[in-house]
């Protein structure tokens, strides 16, 4: 993988890369750079790699030299010294001494990486128990983006397509050579959004807007994974970054931008419940399915089951309340109002009453959720 | 009762026999061991949940484990070494070779100290309880990050309480180690002559009053977070999921070196033993480990550098942390220096300690990579951070801790370990390590996260390495087991002082080391390190 990004490296560094596991598809460094950032960050490594490589290396030839020839059974007597303050200054100061060195472009790296202003493009990731959203600000629309890895690779019953758990359904879309400022927040518990090859790691945390950015060279496909434990599907939830050159990214933002408009629910449509429970089946599966189960079985002890569920069985009202609102019992139930609209919220709620062993036969109409919000709202 | 055998001396009565024995334990000696073989237990314990992990990530794809099983798993699997295994070790060694080696009769508080082993059991129980109930164990990692740890089940409110149980016992253990070696050093016992391994536990001791506090605060605060209505880590009610990073970590760095300085005292007394040499800058090691002990408060946020700190902030911590690895770096040279033109021979002691410092300086280099906050974005939360700080703790405290047993094991028990196991055990824990955790590094660089129960394909094969040398690593350990049990029945009588260079005053007791020991303080004239020149008087009984 990294060998890819040899040319123009160090040769301790290609040392480093190619060795047998190399050549078995394994990679053993830092993955090829594709922004400023990684490049910084990848040089600053190397160089630390050597530097502590070549401490430990000396540390380890002392050490292995005394073990040979200072031992007893090599009849070398023990000489009795225990102090040498000259020597105690010296090695104390040249570490204090490396370490400046190194201190200086660290310092750097760390102001560039900080330096966010100057942005062409502003790009809003919030992180979902466990997906990413992605808000264009400038153009003011967004989307979800989620695994796209079937669950039956992952349970072993389907072949993995070659990148497995690196896949998502709606990859965000960047242009190439711009300055993208990203502003992070999340909506539950604590992610983390790391894309190794444009050298970005930067939690989202709930109620608070932190910042990164990026710009990337060339266009391509980079991936990467939530870093930061958020609960059960942590490892199920990737990012994929598409870089476009500017004319493309521009053609798919127009195109974008037309869908949104063409594709916007009608809240005062009035569906029938065969439509419902389709759209409802979808909503279910990007969303309830971590928790609930595709079975509506739920997972015992943890997440109650919505088969049989007096809740979806029982008072309309009570269904759509803690849907839209979440549990005040189990915090880990969502208050879905605030990422849903009322046409997918009244689908799921409607499909859920209709399915596994649910049979209410009734309907949520997209106006009732409206009703809802406005009545919770006064 | 194997347990019985490692303070079995039969001619010394006035103490109470049986199970009333270990119940009712103020005897230092019998407290060590109930806290040793504790630790062992509870490092089976948590071998046994690292497995379980390393056998689901041996391939790709969900074989054995659900997520949210996997993710208790790794929760307990961290609480339970830190809190059941490695402090437990060391409080228990320092319960057994500290009131030998300054000459005291006992700790200085015995009932306390029979209190503060007996809290140990129900929190461990607690923590194992909690995958049964309802929800299962808390799955939030060992930090516990909230909010993520507010949304879990009541598996984390039986953490919280272990958690505050553990921290009483940790006070009351250190409480104790610090008013021993202040007060109970035989005379002549200066505190600049101390052994290292003294000097050692006591920074630990004040240590861990300074901040199992902090830790007890922060899991309150979740516990109200999640039943009282307060908003201490939720926004929308004023509060800052942040804070609680903070204080976790004010808690969480010194911690590390909790369990790391125990380790470096353990060095600088086998060392030297086998070296046939005074230890090196003695007066350096002191200043070397008392200043790490204060640097331990001010570097907490470099666990935090992606969190979004300002850009100062990051500079200060990074400067904070990088400026340990010189008086770590000190220790290191000195360890070396003391081998240097000494006469070495490699008992297993001796084997583990020189396998600690190779390691431990890996571990710690990696460390001053993690501590470049432009390249701990690359690294935070991948497993070049498992590597990392399995180097320190696996190589680190477990061996010093292996190392310690084996060099005062014939002192405990009057028995000698056999050595041709003590080698293997060696030689099979320095070679699966290995294989184990470093193949991690690689991991963590090629960009896979830690605590994840499934991987993209290009991670396959480290993870397959790192997953059989877990197991062998595993199982080397019942070598460690087998050498005990065996030995205890039928190790070869040990002389008072089995090593040659041993000359600190637990070598000039009898062994095994009578059960009550120096009740009349002896008159000694002591070198650096603890090292007797000269001793009159001292009874034992």
């Amino acid at each position: 993988m990294s060998c890819r990004y040899l040319p123009g490296r160090t040769a301790a560094s290609s040392l480093l890369a190619c060795t047998a596991m190399q050549a078995r598809g394994a990679a053993i460094n830092l993955q090829a750079p594709a922004t400023s950032l990684a490049r910084l960050e990848y040089d600053l490594h190397t160089m630390l790699l050597l530097v502590t490589g070549g401490i430990f290396l000396l540390v380890l030839a002392v050490m292995l030299y005394a073990i040979v020839r200072h031992r007893k059974s090599a009849g070398h007597a023990a000489r009795l010294f225990h102090e040498n303050t000259t020597v105690e200054i010296i090695w104390t100061l040249i570490p204090l001494l490396i370490l400046l060195l190194i201190a200086w472009p660290a310092t750097r790296a760390v102001l560039n990486q900080k330096s966010t202003r100057g942005e062409e493009l502003t790009i809003k990731i919030t992180g979902y128990q466990w997906k990413w959203r992605y808000d264009y600000l400038d153009d003011n629309f967004g989307f979800m983006s989620h695994l796209a890895t079937p669950a039956s690779a992952i349970a072993g019953t389907a072949a993995k397509p070659a990148n497995y758990l690196l896949e998502v359904d709606e990859p965000l879309v960047v242009p190439t050579g711009r300055k993208v400022r990203l502003l992070l927040t999340a909506n539950d518990v604590i992610h983390s959004w790391w894309v190794p090859q444009l050298g970005i790691k930067q939690d989202a945390i709930p109620g608070f807007l932190r910042d990164a950015w990026f710009m990337v060279d060339t266009p391509g496909i980079y991936r990467g994974q939530c870093s930061e434990l958020c609960g059960k599907d942590h490892g199920f939830m990737p990012i994929v970054v598409e870089a476009r050159s500017p004319e493309d990214y521009a053609r798919w933002r127009d195109a974008r931008l037309k869908q949104a408009a063409a594709s916007a629910d009608d809240p005062t449509r009035v569906w029938t419940l065969a439509a419902l429970r389709e759209r409802g089946e979808k909503v279910y599966g990007q969303n309830c399915i971590p928790c609930h189960q595709a079975n509506g079985k739920g997972i015992p002890g943890s997440f109650p089951a919505l088969d049989g569920s007096p809740v979806v069985n029982g008072d309309k009202a009570g269904h759509i309340n803690i849907v839209l609102n979440g549990s005040q019992k189990n915090p880990a139930m969502q208050a879905w109002g605030k990422q849903l609209s009322d046409t997918d919220i009244a689908a799921v709620i409607s499909y859920e009453r209709n399915a596994w062993g649910n049979h209410t036969g009734q309907l949520v109409q997209p106006a009732e959720i409206r009703a809802a919000r406005a009545g919770a709202a006064s | 009762m194997a347990i019985a055998g490692l303070a079995a001396v039969p001619q010394q009565s006035h103490r109470p026999h049986g199970w009333r024995r270990w119940l009712f334990a103020t005897n230092h000696k019998d407290i060590g061991s109930l806290y040793l073989w504790f630790a062992f237990c509870m490092f089976l314990v948590g071998g046994v949940l690292a497995l379980c992990i390393r056998a689901e990530l041996f391939r790709p794809g969900l074989q054995f484990f659900q997520p949210e099983l996997f993710n208790q798993l790794t929760t307990l699997h961290g609480l339970i070494m830190v809190f059941g295994a490695i402090m437990p070790a060391f409080t228990g060694l320092a319960n057994w070779m500290l009131p030998l080696m300054i000459g005291a009769p006992d700790m200085a508080f015995a009932r306390m100290n029979n209190w503060s082993f007996w809290l140990l059991p129900p929190a461990m129980a607690l923590l194992l309880l909690s995958f049964v109930v309802p929800g299962g164990a808390a799955a939030a990692g060992w930090t516990l990050y909230a909010p993520l740890s507010v949304q879990l089940g009541m598996g984390m409110d039986l953490t919280i309480f272990a958690i505050h149980i553990l921290g009483i016992s940790s006070i009351m253990g250190a409480i104790n180690i610090v008013v021993t070696i202040i007060n109970l050093r035989a005379p002549g016992m200066g505190m600049m002559k101390m052994p290292m391994f003294a000097w050692a536990s006591l920074i630990t001791a004040y240590l861990i009053i300074a901040v199992m506090p902090v830790l007890a605060g922060a899991v309150t605060m979740v516990l109200t977070d999640r039943h009282f209505g307060t908003h201490f880590f939720n926004a929308a009610g004023g509060g800052d999921p942040i804070l609680y990073q903070h204080v976790f970590w004010f808690f969480g760095h010194p911690e590390v070196y909790i369990m790391a300085l125990p380790a470096f005292g353990i060095v600088s007394q086998v060392i030297p033993t086998f070296a046939r040499k005074p230890l090196f800058g003695y007066t350096s090691m002191v200043y070397a480990t008392s200043s790490i002990g204060v640097l331990s408060f001010m570097v907490w946020a470099h666990h935090m550098f992606v969190t979004g700190m300002p850009a100062t902030a990051q500079l200060f911590f990074m400067y904070a942390t990088m400026l340990i690895a010189v008086p770590t770096g000190v220790k290191v040279f000195n360890w070396i220096a003391t081998m240097w033109e000494g006469s070495m021979s490699f008992e297993t002691p001796m084997l583990f300690a020189i396998g600690f410092i190779l390691l431990f300086t890996i571990g710690g280099l990696s460390g001053v990579t993690l501590s470049v906050a432009a390249v701990d974005v690359q690294l935070h939360g991948s497993y070049y951070v498992v590597a990392h700080f399995h180097y320190v703790l696996v190589a680190g405290a477990l061996f010093s801790l292996f190392s310690a047993v084996y060099y005062w094991f014939p002192k405990m028990t009057g028995k000698m370990y056999s050595e041709r196991l003590g080698r293997l055990h060696f030689w099979w824990s320095l070679l699966w390590f290995n294989v184990t955790f470093f193949p991690m590094h690689f991991l963590g660089l090629a960009g896979m996260p830690r605590r994840i129960p499934d991987y993209a394909l290009q991670f396959t094969q480290f993870n397959q390495i790192a997953s059989v040398g877990a197991f062998m690593f595993g199982l080397g350990q019942l070598i460690f087991l087998v050498n005990i049990l065996y030995s205890l029945r039928h190790g070869k009588t040990a002389a008072q002082q089995p090593w040659e260079g041993g000359n600190t005053l637990e070598w000039r007791l009898p062994t095994p080391a009578p059960y009550h020991s120096f009740s009349e303080a002896p008159q000694l004239d002591v070198a650096e390190n603890g090292v007797v020149v000269a001793m009159q008087g001292g009874k034992h009984g």
